[in-house]
């Protein structure tokens, strides 16, 4: 039987792929790699591609859009991306919520007041315990 | 029968609003289900890139990432606030804030000023109100929120760090234990606190970088950092559709008691008219003999 290792692709929002194999070809930014077992540790950036995995006869492909590829040598691991990223894109969006956040404190009138937010805090808190206690009397 | 119409009506009112509570309370129960599995889906990544950035802790590059780099000297700090973006929901925003306001508020005792991130409405809402500097926003994110909404607002925190404009980065969410309980947690993400020690690892090695190690690793932390956050949101949504299904069983509950006293209130008006009634006759009929 040949060697095998334990390779993970994940995506931040789901688990894709959990298993062995026996040999994994991945989009490396500066070109395709195989994987074998006992491969020195290497971590990569991934280009958007497929990433093959052979175990046997079988080879499953899943594609990636981009992402992170780390192995140890016995263990894979691919951090896939969901999002489209480039450094524009990310930029836009970020300016986005800086423009979302000018916009919600626009209309502020109000001075720093620590003492007011946690008193209005507090009282809202006492009125939840209150009902509370009704409640389990009743 | 003035009285006993007027009970009617409040009845009638109430059972509607009971029917509005308790429709909410099934909905979100479904909902909470799905925002579960979420929180599970999300969790093997989580787990997978805390690895990954444990191991190069321990490995020694030439490029030491500026997330890493703990400073001593502390001036501006950073809060990623997750509220809901509704309300109904009990106490869950207001318990999460409470903690909020009074870790910052230390901050400020101590000289240290604040800038916030919120994501969610009502979060922002509140903390805009007391003067709090907000500087990057995101809001109804839905029920599935999706990594790609949450990368704008986590970069603007990332580059203030990176380019020194913030000293620390803490992010606050509610951390769901159960269905009836949901614990606010503070948590440092930003400069990265060490992971804990792995005897296999902790010998001299390194890795094979490609291209760079600058590149991979100028790569890897944003997206620690953001699934650290998306974890946090999803977490928060599974919290607040819980939160709310509580909160609208109990006043399912309430509605009924009321309905239930209302009910014995208008009995007793009536047969006390009848009662009135049927006097009022005899009387008269006893004039007349």
């Amino acid at each position: 039987m040949a060697m095998t290792m334990h390779i993970d692709i994940v995506s931040a929002e789901e688990e894709i792929f959990s298993g062995t194999a026996e040999a994994v070809f991945a989009p490396l930014a500066s070109g395709e790699v195989g994987i074998y077992p006992r491969h020195t540790p290497m971590i990569g950036e991934l280009k958007a591609g497929e990433i093959r995995v052979r175990s046997g006869e079988n080879e499953d492909s899943y594609y990636v859009s981009g992402g992170v590829l780390e192995v140890q040598p016995h263990v894979i691991t691919v951090l896939s991306d969901t999002a489209i990223r480039a450094h524009d894109l990310d930029e836009a969006t970020a300016l986005e919520a800086k423009r979302q956040a000018e916009e919600a404190m626009a209309d502020r009138k109000t001075d720093l007041d620590f003492a007011r937010a946690q008193a209005e805090l507090a009282e809202a808190v006492a009125q939840l315990n209150m009902i509370r206690k009704l409640r389990e009397k009743m | 029968m003035a009285v006993g119409k007027e009970i009617k009506t409040q009845i009638k009112s109430l059972q509607n609003t009971r029917k509005i509570t308790s429709a909410m309370e099934m909905v979100a129960a479904s909902k909470m289900r799905k925002a579960q599995e979420r929180m599970q889906t999300a969790r093997p990544y989580a787990e997978k890139v805390r690895n990954v950035v444990g191991h190069l802790h321990f490995a020694h590059p030439e490029y030491k990432h500026a997330f890493l780099d703990k400073r001593d000297e502390v001036k501006r700090v950073g809060y990623i606030v997750i509220t809901t973006d509704r309300g109904l929901c009990g106490g869950l925003n207001t318990n999460l804030l409470k903690m909020a306001v009074s870790d910052m508020r230390e901050w400020h005792e101590k000289g240290v000023e604040v800038d916030i991130c919120t994501i969610g409405s009502k979060g922002q809402a509140f903390l805009k109100r007391f003067g709090l500097n907000i500087i990057s926003s995101v809001s109804h994110l839905g029920d599935q929120p999706e990594i790609n909404q949450l990368i704008g607002v986590v970069k603007v925190m990332l580059d203030a760090f990176a380019n020194g404009s913030l000293d620390r980065l803490y992010i606050v969410y509610n951390q769901f234990v159960n269905t009836m309980t949901q614990t606010p947690t503070s948590l440092q993400i930003l400069p990265l606190v060490g992971a804990e020690e792995d005897e296999e690892l902790s010998h001299h090695w390194d890795y094979i970088y490609e291209p760079e190690a600058k590149q991979v690793i100028d790569a890897l932390m944003p997206r620690f950092i953001e699934s650290q956050v998306y974890q946090g949101v999803v977490e928060n949504n599974a919290c607040e559709q819980s939160a709310r299904m509580v909160a609208m069983k109990a006043a399912s509950d309430n509605a009924g008691d009321m309905i239930d006293d209302l009910n014995l209130k208008y009995n007793k008006a009536r047969q006390a008219a009848i009662t009135q009634e049927l006097s009022e006759i005899v009387g008269g009929a006893a004039a007349l003999d």
